[in-house]
């Protein structure tokens, strides 16, 4: 199970890999950048503000990504007590908090040169919103709840919860009326970006990826550092 | 301890199923305001025109923009039915014809909308100008 060795062992891996993932992570974001920022075309409708898309896209997908992987390890915390998921699904939380407001940060600046308005009450920026509400409900959890059992229990419920936004989220543009457009890259059917602007999108978004693991690692240090100094057993 | 399991699972199962029924059900009752917009069908199938503040959304019809002196008038269509819209104010850079808009307003009858506001609607088309051009000439 959950023994000092084992942990041990993580932590060795976790803690020398943090600087070759920050290294990467700087060489993606730079070819990532000058690709977005330089390098790609201007759209024909929307012109420059069509980067703002290169990093509003990525933030969102990452911070969707992030709270489905929370979901799996909550189920496995709350169902079969799984006693490292959890730290997993807290080291991840604040990577998905930040790109997820980043998302709507983005998204709102986008919003008013192109729709006209910083903000409307749409079904996919409303769910986002509720996203980010739920993000911040889970990070409070554990800062509010001292007992350790509990914490585990409520904050894993927490994401459970919140999981059903997600398929809203994913389908509130297809289901309802909104401003927001509807999905360009389609499993079903052609993507309907521009090759020239599908590969900055791509590259950032790897680079996006990079970002939360490495976000993740240090927290997961930490955490476990914290769990080491309190010996196992208060775990 | 497999019985625990068996429990905590069931408690799950219960709680989101309970959760996706509520969501469900209060969506669906909100459906008229979880909408952003209203399409020109949705329009002529009202019931009763209200003088509440409503928002119409659609294409804006090929060389259906007239401006004169302080008024914009355009219709917008969603290829089955259209409405009249008219505004005074200024209208945001991606407003144009054959593309999306939203107008934010009150409805006169069931032909002609006074709009207060509006906004652009972005399709999901990303594409660069000389991409969009040789698409046109085809």
């Amino acid at each position: 199970m959950f023994n000092f060795f084992n942990l041990g062992k993580v932590f060795e891996v976790t803690s020398r890999s943090i600087k070759y993932v920050f290294i990467l992570f700087i060489i993606v974001l730079t070819i990532g950048l000058t690709e977005a920022l330089f390098l790609s075309p201007e759209d024909y409708k929307q012109s420059h503000s069509v980067r703002i898309m290169y990093v509003h896209v990525p933030a969102a997908w990452i911070a969707l990504g992030i709270f489905s992987m929370m979901t799996f390890l909550s189920v496995g915390t709350f169902v079969f007590k799984n006693k490292k998921f959890f730290l997993i699904s807290k080291s991840l939380a604040p990577s998905g908090f930040i790109f997820n407001i980043i998302a709507l940060v983005t998204g709102s600046i986008w919003g008013k040169p192109t729709w006209g308005t910083w903000w409307a009450w749409d079904a996919r920026i409303t769910s986002m919103l509720i996203l980010a509400l739920f993000y911040f409900m889970y990070l409070l959890s554990w800062r509010i709840i001292e007992n350790k059992n509990s914490v585990i229990k409520i904050s894993s419920l927490i994401v459970i919860i919140g999981a059903i936004n997600i398929p809203i989220i994913k389908f509130s543009v297809n289901w309802w009326n909104t401003l927001h457009q509807g999905p360009s890259l389609k499993i079903m059917s052609e993507t309907t970006i521009h090759s020239s602007m599908l590969i900055p999108l791509g590259i950032m978004t790897a680079a996006f990826a990079l970002f939360s693991l490495l976000i993740f690692l240090m927290k997961f240090n930490t955490e476990v550092i914290r769990i080491k100094n309190k010996g196992l057993d208060r775990l | 301890m497999v019985k625990k399991v068996k429990l905590r699972i069931a408690f799950l199962l219960t709680l989101v199923l309970s959760l996706i029924l509520s969501v469900y059900l209060i969506l669906k009752s909100l459906e008229k305001d979880v909408v952003f917009f209203l399409s020109p069908t949705d329009i002529k199938n009202l019931e009763e025109i209200g003088t509440k503040k409503i928002r119409v959304g659609g294409m804006v019809k090929n060389k259906s923009i007239s401006i004169n002196t302080d008024k914009i008038n355009f219709i917008v269509t969603d290829f089955k039915n259209e409405i009249n819209v008219s505004y005074s104010g200024s209208v945001p850079n991606l407003f144009s014809e054959n593309k999306g808009v939203v107008a934010e307003g009150f409805l006169q009858d069931k032909n002609y909308f006074r709009a207060v506001k509006i906004l652009a609607k972005h399709d999901e088309n990303y594409m660069p100008p000389e991409v969009k051009e040789s698409l046109g000439e085809k």
